[in-house]
């Protein structure tokens, strides 16, 4: 006869880089129920559009996340300047695409390292992050920053990437790829690995559409959803086929974030040939009256931004829904009925992250 | 004894914004290579020498910090990670930031940027090296008088 246990998992885990906290009720090792506590990282910052002006808040919205600090950024400029009325120039716009998708590709190499080392595979984490670096190398280059770059203002991007410089991402890109098809395929088809990931945490169709989940979580179960398809910043000159699975486990994630690296390199080489000449940025004057909701594709999935004007330099509201929010309860429907060893693995495979959820 | 030869590492987030964090797991990976000066990130407290640090503290993520830092063994050498983890940052006048590391608990190297760069968190743990190399030796003189006047 199984007798019932409660085992607390974090909020200091050795998988997590981020503190989460989930009470695991276990039949012998099976799962019966997880309960999440959240709010180790809050910090409140949605509340500081009322002591910081709407320009300087910029710097606040990159620090929601420093893996998706650009994206962040990006959306909070994009939702004010639809406020506005402000038309950015196409230049600008093809720069956040391009820096967007650099972010995809860092952020997917990350969380393919962190994988490895959930599983226990050292090398494949540290080739992971080796690889990484060259993505974080090109970001200081362009903009000066490797993990927090400053470069989004309100009417269009801070700095300029000229054209030899684009051309000589696209060569180390170029370079990068071999090493990428080599790295990814030991994900995709090492024994010791798919033994680990092959029919864990398996999320149907219907499920993932019940539950809300957004990303490469919502894609690897077979649902075509990604917010790059509305066309914000220059995705609308862009041809982009968002990437599927139907088999909605562990694994069909991981080849659905795989296969989003390789799409991001060919949406960087595509916007570098589109790419027009002219202005970055335009001048802004006046202050927002009004409110906008933008939603952009972020690496974990769509986040949301909403944004309250009252015509003065400070705003009324600011609230993000990130995509790890909307990713939790689909999570813990997965977690039911797995092993408790699967447990690190299941969490880290709708790529958590924290600091976004709780702000 | 010298603790300096194979320093092991815990770190914890306490409410940054994972920019810093991201970076110090950077710096174990091979550009940065934290782990040639013989330091190994551990998750178990209890095997860690130096306590990194990032993030600002709240009311809800104090004790998490205190008990991780108990039990760590002694000596044991404190660094906190960032500007957040410093002082609070740009988070500090956030309603649910208390301020820096240091109001729970005792920092003895602070590590500024945001975010830190890896090349300022190997100088912060190289110089955590040398105070737990001498924090060992006071704990020895301490329990062997003779010893530690020899």
């Amino acid at each position: 006869m199984s007798t019932r246990s409660v085992v607390p998992f974090g909020p200091h885990h050795p998988v997590l880089p981020e503190p989460l906290h989930l009470d695991l009720v276990l039949e012998d090792e099976k799962v019966v129920e997880a309960i999440p506590s959240i709010g180790f990282v809050h910090r409140g910052l949605e509340k500081l559009v009322e002591k910081k002006d709407f320009n300087e808040f910029v710097y606040v919205a990159e620090r929601i996340c420093g893996i998706c600090s650009f994206m962040h950024g990006m959306s909070y400029c994009e939702a004010v300047e639809h406020i506005m009325g402000v038309e950015i120039p196409p230049r600008a716009k093809y720069l956040r695409t391009i820096w967007c998708e650099m972010s995809r590709i860092h952020s997917h190499l990350l969380w393919l390292g962190l994988l490895a080392d959930a599983f226990g595979f050292e090398s494949l984490f540290m080739q992971s992050w080796r690889m990484r670096e060259k993505i974080l190398d090109m970001f200081e280059t362009s903009t000066g920053g490797r993990v927090i770059f400053s470069v989004n203002k309100i009417g269009g991007q801070r700095k300029d990437m000229d054209n030899s410089m684009i051309r000589s991402f696209l060569d180390i890109f170029a370079g990068m790829e071999k090493d990428l098809k080599e790295l990814t395929g030991t994900f995709l088809n090492d024994g010791a690995v798919r033994s680990r990931l092959d029919g864990v945490g398996v999320l149907t169709e219907q499920q993932a559409r019940d539950f809300g989940a957004v990303g490469p979580f919502l894609r690897a179960s077979g649902v075509q959803y990604d917010m790059r398809t509305t066309g914000y910043a220059a995705y609308g000159d862009i041809d982009l086929e968002p990437i599927t699975s139907n088999i909605g486990d562990s694994y069909a994630r991981t080849v659905v974030r795989v296969k989003e690296i390789f799409q991001s390199i060919d949406i960087i080489r595509q916007a570098a040939a589109k790419i027009p000449e002219g202005d970055f940025a335009v001048p802004v004057k006046g202050f927002p009256k009004g409110e906008y909701m933008m939603r952009v594709e972020q690496p974990r999935g769509e986040a949301c931004y909403y944004v309250k004007a009252n015509g003065t330099k400070f705003l009324d509201r600011f609230r993000v829904r990130t995509p790890t929010f909307a990713n939790i309860p689909p999570m813990l429907e997965t977690l039911k009925g797995s092993q408790l060893a699967d447990v690190p693995i299941l969490i880290l495979t709708i790529d958590p992250c924290i600091s976004c959820t709780e702000r | 004894m010298k603790m300096s030869q194979s320093p092991w590492l815990l770190h914890y987030d306490g409410s940054s914004c994972n920019g810093c964090d991201i970076e110090v797991l950077a710096t174990t990976t091979p550009v940065y290579n934290l782990e040639r000066f013989g330091v190994i990130n551990t998750g178990n407290p209890k095997h860690a020498d130096i306590f990194l640090i990032t993030g600002g503290i709240n009311s809800q993520n104090a004790p998490v910090v205190k008990q991780i830092y108990d039990q760590i063994p002694d000596p044991k050498v404190v660094v906190a990670v960032g500007i957040c983890a410093c002082d609070g940052g740009i988070f500090k006048e956030c309603y649910n930031i208390l301020g820096g590391v240091d109001k729970v608990i005792p920092v003895d190297i602070y590590v500024p940027g945001c975010a830190a760069r890896p090349e300022a968190i190997i100088d912060g743990v190289q110089k955590a090296v040398v105070l737990l190399d001498k924090k060992r030796q006071q704990m020895d003189a301490a329990v062997r008088p003779a010893a530690g006047r020899a």
